[in-house]
């Protein structure tokens, strides 16, 4: 089962030679650019696949770390965010210092998606709100701002100084500020001039009068060695460049958020960029469309992989760890207290804190969920083997049972049932943990959940939340089994 | 064969035993009796080697107990407990096989057999858990295990504490007719001063407060007490039923 399970990993992880991975991050936009990107790499002849990122960051950390070939970016984002350290102003310094990172820059796709602050169009008028600085005469206004604008060097700390706002502030989720907007819980938020919700919502955008907010032309972001490697596909991915004007991208964004003209409905990201390229350079690009059934098999096995090896390696590290836990006193209080202590780490924050050393993708999120297995084992082995009765161990000893023989004979098989309930609470947690993998591309029911909150597509959530729903049963149902399996009649009477 | 000199075993400021002097000879039947915390269970375990004396010697076979090979000394040793002590994950059978798995001994289903014949266990019990048991089921099942490697030593703690009376008179019975049968040395703690001079009527040990207050035939601790304590102990005892009824008719 281990093994089998490491060769899925192995096979998942490890890409063929005439493969080239395209990034993108999550929302709708990138993501479409990211799928067109995908069809230009293909159209030249190379095998393609898009992965997808939570924010600029790690998508930007992936191309430096050759885990992606290229992926859409904005100007403004690379000047103010991603090398904001170097004071960049005109493109020409930003190409020199790409080119020191072995990176490089299409000419600009032709459109500029900057930052813009919106407010809906009944608090403009009754408020006479025309400009971000008009906020200031209404510090009782409620700003929230997607998590990465808060923390951006673009973003708020510096339209708040630029502009003296007393507003306070809070981070949302940035497809559900809409809806938050709507119902009035919100009353100003950061939008995209692309954004396909402006005009569906009729959204007033304030004027950014002191010209805060730099350009964000969308450009295509690639490594340098991309040219040496495959130069065809870097041609074909640089027709890109000056093909998308402003309202065309935007209702690429619509037809993919609201649906298309004539009730068409919501049109798949993979779908748009294949009618998009077809349009555009007159390819015969077909959308990837996998069944709803091969979607969820996909992703089953890449959530049993994750659940699977990382529980794999906590049982066999937390076992024995919590063995000699409950063999020595002296070491038991830093095992309990080292893995309580990884316990109380949200596990959003552990997966954040080892994207670091680790990188992203599926061997992070096992290490992480991993990590988060331990306790529930350790503790319980402890307690399973320190809760055995004195006359039994005595018994035992009296009898000259001693050492890995009595471990063998007497202490496992009466710690059994508390051995198992630790594996099976950690195994239904990191069940759902797992899920969290979306977060840095780790695959498993997460993707579609995490891909679904960013572009606001609740049936998308639901194709990841209700299979992982029922892994989690099943799983408890399965340990169920094994538990009437493995445990001796004995202890059941 | 057994040789205890000077032993004490303290638990914190509680004296378990205070500089006990205690001579077995092989082939006698010991019962050490005293009010509960006299330190009689300590003192069983001191000589099994599973409690270490702060101070004192132990002797087997004039040997002291460093000098075993500790497997070695364990086999020499049977060694059951009040409740049994048996494994609850394993049957009867798995019980009673466990000491012989411990020490690498080939063992056939007719020695079990055997044993089940000599105390008086149905056989038909063997392949059952221990819950299936009953408490008098399980003690025999125990004894059979205790004596499955043939030791030299029998130790029984209690070995019919927590037993309905009925069932505790048959086994005091069979246990008497075994230990007159198998000839072993015999050392068993009991808090029942009836109990203690059926099954070892030359050899009753009274201790208090972890000291051998007095040690002889039972009838020479009822008609020569040594103090004024083991008068009360044994008028506690034997008049337990008129104390507490008044006389008969």
């Amino acid at each position: 089962m281990i093994r089998w399970l490491l060769a899925l990993l192995v096979a998942g992880a490890c890409c063929a030679q005439d493969r080239v991975v395209v990034g993108s991050k999550s929302f709708t936009e990138s993501a479409i650019l990211g799928y067109m990107l995908v069809a230009l790499a293909e159209d030249a002849g190379a095998e393609a696949e898009l992965k997808t990122f939570p924010g600029s960051s790690v998508a930007f950390a992936a191309l430096r770390a050759g885990e992606i070939v290229a992926y859409p970016e904005y100007t403004g984002t690379l000047k103010r965010e991603l090398l904001a350290e170097q004071g960049l102003v005109s493109d020409a310094e930003l190409r020199a210092a790409l080119a020191e990172l072995g990176l490089a820059m299409s000419e600009p796709i032709g459109f500029n998606n900057t930052y813009a602050i919106g407010v809906t169009r009944e608090t403009a008028e009754r408020l006479g709100l025309a400009t971000i600085g008009d906020l200031a005469d209404h510090p009782e206004l409620r700003l929230a701002f997607s998590n990465e604008f808060m923390n951006r060097g673009d973003g708020w700390p510096g339209l708040r100084d630029t502009y003296a706002l007393p507003n306070p502030a809070r981070g949302i989720e940035h497809a559900l500020s809409y809806p938050a907007l709507e119902q009035g819980q919100i009353d100003a938020t950061d939008l995209y001039s692309t954004d396909a919700q402006i005009a569906a919502m009729d959204l007033a955008v304030l004027e950014d009068d002191l010209g805060y907010f730099p350009r964000y032309d969308a450009v295509v972001l690639y490594r340098l060695d991309l040219g040496d490697a495959h130069p065809p596909v870097l041609a074909s991915m640089l027709r890109l460049g000056g093909a998308i004007e402003e309202d065309r991208m935007r209702s690429y964004n619509e037809r993919a958020e609201l649906g298309g003209p004539e009730d068409e409905g919501r049109v798949p990201p993979a779908q748009v960029a294949a009618d998009a390229v077809n349009e555009l350079f007159d390819l015969g690009a077909e959308a990837e469309t996998r069944s709803l059934a091969s979607r969820v098999m996909l992703r089953t096995r890449q959530h049993l992989v994750l659940v699977g090896v990382s529980m794999a390696v906590a049982i066999g590290v937390a076992l024995p760890l919590g063995i000699l836990a409950a063999r020595s006193h002296a070491f038991a209080s830093p095992v309990l207290g080292v893995t309580g202590i990884l316990q109380t780490i949200p596990a959003l924050a552990l997966l954040v804190l080892l994207i670091g050393p680790l990188g992203i993708g599926a061997p992070t999120a096992i290490v992480a969920l991993l990590l988060y297995s331990l306790l529930p084992i350790v503790r319980n082995t402890h307690a399973g083997l320190t809760g055995i009765p004195g006359d039994l161990i005595e018994s035992a000893d009296a009898i000259g049972l001693a050492g890995l023989d009595r471990l063998r004979r007497v202490e496992l098989p009466l710690a059994l049932p508390t051995i198992l309930a630790g594996i099976k609470t950690a195994a239904v947690i990191n069940v759902g943990t797992a899920t969290l993998g979306g977060f840095i591309s780790a695959g498993g029911y997460g993707q579609p959940i995490f891909t679904g909150i960013t572009q606001n597509n609740f049936a998308l959530i639901l194709e990841g939340a209700l299979p992982a729903a029922a892994m989690a049963v099943a799983v408890q149902l399965a340990f169920d089994g094994l538990e009437r399996l493995v445990v001796p009649r004995g202890l059941r009477l | 064969m057994i040789g205890l000199a000077g032993i004490t075993k303290r638990y914190g400021a509680h004296t378990a035993l205070d500089r006990v002097d205690l001579d077995i000879q092989p082939a006698t039947t010991t019962a050490l009796i005293g009010p509960s915390g006299c330190g009689k269970s300590t003192l069983l375990r001191v000589i099994l080697g599973l409690i270490e004396p702060d101070s004192g010697s132990v002797s087997i076979e004039g040997r002291g107990l460093a000098s075993w090979d500790r497997r070695e000394l364990r086999r020499r040793f049977g060694y059951a407990i009040q409740s049994g002590g048996l494994f609850p994950h394993l049957t009867a059978r798995q019980n009673i096989e466990l000491p012989a798995m411990a020490h690498h001994v080939p063992l056939d289903a007719r020695r079990i057999a055997q044993l089940a014949e000599l105390t008086h266990m149905d056989p038909e019990l063997l392949d059952r858990f221990p819950a299936e048991l009953s408490g008098g089921q399980r003690h025999r099942v125990a004894l059979v295990r205790a004596l499955v490697l043939d030791p030299d030593i029998l130790l029984l703690d209690e070995p019919l504490g927590a037993l309905d009376p009925m069932v505790r008179a048959d086994l005091q019975h069979d246990l008497r007719a075994l230990f007159d049968e198998l000839n072993k040395t015999v050392v068993l703690v009991t808090h029942d001063l009836a109990e203690a001079a059926y099954l070892a009527p030359r050899d009753i040990l009274l201790l208090r407060e972890g000291r051998i207050v007095q040690r002889g035939p039972f009838a020479e601790l009822r008609e020569r007490p040594a103090d004024a304590f083991v008068t009360r102990f044994i008028e506690a005892q034997t008049g337990r039923v008129a104390a507490l009824v008044g006389a008969g008719p």
